[in-house]
């Protein structure tokens, strides 16, 4: 058994979020929208080495599965995240994320006077573009600070 | 045009906008036989943030057509100033007009109404967005002096905010023009704007100069840079005065440089280049009225439900 499954115990039913950018593990958990409250069992790992990414972040939630909506924003802190399945100790499905076309109702746009910012019964809506997200509505641009406008 | 709504220059395709102006053209050549053409149907003019001018230009357009024209009035006495939503007031109007025509301070206003009703929808401007009506009559300028191909435009002046450059900017990627971005570092077009211009792989250069351009160019479009822009006045008019024209300025710009502004201008363009042959501002305001009745009767009839109305009319 290698050291870094040691430092994150296995779980027996749940989704394990791998190969996470080192940093990210928190806003994973945001995206969730788990703070700990609900009961589930989570693990996180920081900062572990990896073959792939050089170090990496590793996120185990018990008694969790992930919807298409949570997979989509998580590809864009994430983009080279996997999501095992894990049923009874065994990793039953092990998928890599991929980016969606758009995201919607799940971030914040960070123009303070764009219309989704005013009171207004209205979801927001972003494209997912090159290397960002942007805003449907007033056209701007998100890149490296996608996880701090997580409307959680 | 196909579209029912008019909310960005980016919607706009080279058949789009060429059909619009080809209107325009026809309409200015004869505006009686558009007089009575949308007799009866009314627009309603919704001003969230003051604008004389756009305002009068819609509402003089849509006369000319034979519309009636509503209005909200004052925003300070409205509804608006009671805490209503963007989204109920235009749902409200919707229902006592056959067009909306929509101002207001925040990006993205025009996208939200047209997504919350099915009567067509003219963006105005919307913040610090896009005013692609005011580019359709900027394009028909530019066309009769020098045709929108082989075209080469310097864009001076608050680039950041100025959303009437966004909407110029974008539409001008439809033809074959070298645009020069020239302002001040802090006033440079938003990174969204810059986006698209690259991916439609535009010929684009910034500059923050006019004078090591000024000789290419065909047409010189200036705006304003507004003083509430700067925290530190001093600041403002160190930067607003290196962005000033006057007729010495244009010595060595070419005989047939045309030189343009949205208007209004506060002292941008000093009042002795009124008086030279480059001065096309006044007509550009003009061609509102020929460009917004081609406008607001193209989506009319787009939006009318069986599309022909009006096809006895001849153009
Ligand atoms: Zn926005």
């Amino acid at each position: 058994m290698s050291e870094h499954e040691l430092r994150v115990s296995k779980i027996r039913d749940g989704t394990v979020i791998d190969h996470v950018e080192a940093g990210q593990a928190l806003n994973v958990l945001a995206i969730l929208g788990i703070d700990g409250s609900e009961g589930f069992g989570v693990s996180v790992g920081m900062n572990v080495p990896s073959d792939r990414l050089g170090r990496k972040d590793i996120v185990k939630v018990e008694d969790r599965e992930l919807s298409q909506s949570e997979v989509d924003v998580l590809s864009l802190i994430a983009p080279e995240a996997t999501i095992n399945i894990v049923r009874d100790f065994e990793v039953v499905e092990k998928n890599r994320v991929t980016r969606p076309d758009g995201v919607t109702g799940v971030l914040s746009c960070p123009n303070r006077n764009c219309i989704t910012n005013a009171d207004e019964p209205i979801e927001t809506r972003f494209d997912v573009v090159a290397d960002g997200v942007r805003c449907d509505y007033c056209a701007t641009i998100l890149r490296a600070d996608i996880a701090e406008h997580i409307d959680v | 045009m196909r579209q029912d709504h008019l909310i960005t220059a980016t919607q706009l395709s080279r058949d789009d906008i060429e059909a619009v102006l080809d209107r325009a053209r026809a309409v200015a050549d004869d505006p009686a036989a558009y007089a009575d053409r949308h007799a009866g149907r009314v627009l309603a003019l919704c001003f969230f943030e003051p604008s004389t001018r756009t305002r009068m230009s819609f509402d003089s357009a849509a006369k000319r057509l034979g519309m009636n024209t509503i209005d909200m009035g004052d925003v300070d006495s409205s509804s608006v100033s009671k805490g209503e939503s963007l989204s109920d007031t235009v749902r409200v109007i919707e229902g006592y007009a056959d067009a909306l025509v929509l101002r207001h301070p925040s990006e993205g206003a025009a996208t939200l109404a047209g997504e919350r009703v099915d009567v067509p929808v003219v963006n105005a401007g919307d913040g610090a967005g896009q005013h692609p009506s005011q580019t359709l009559l900027d394009l028909h300028t530019i066309r009769e002096d020098h045709g929108l191909d082989d075209l080469t435009i310097g864009i001076m002046g608050d680039l950041k905010y100025g959303r009437t450059v966004h909407s110029l900017a974008a539409a001008l990627t439809e033809f074959d023009a070298n645009q020069h971005f020239i302002s001040p570092e802090s006033l440079r077009l938003p990174r969204s704007v810059r986006f698209d211009l690259h991916e439609t792989g535009a010929q684009i250069r910034e500059h923050e100069e006019l004078e090591p351009v000024l000789d290419e160019l065909d047409v010189l479009y200036v705006t304003r840079i507004q003083k509430e822009r700067f925290p530190d006045e001093n600041e403002y008019h160190r930067v607003a005065g290196e962005y000033r024209i006057d007729a010495e300025t244009l010595d060595s710009a070419a005989d047939d440089l045309t030189v343009m502004h949205p208007l209004p201008r506060v002292d941008e363009i000093a009042p002795d280049v009124d008086e030279t042959d480059h001065a096309r501002y006044f007509e550009q305001a003009h061609n509102g009225i020929p460009v917004r009745m081609a406008l607001l009767d193209t989506l009319l009839e787009n939006a009318s439900p069986d599309g022909d109305e009006g096809t006895e009319v001849d153009r």
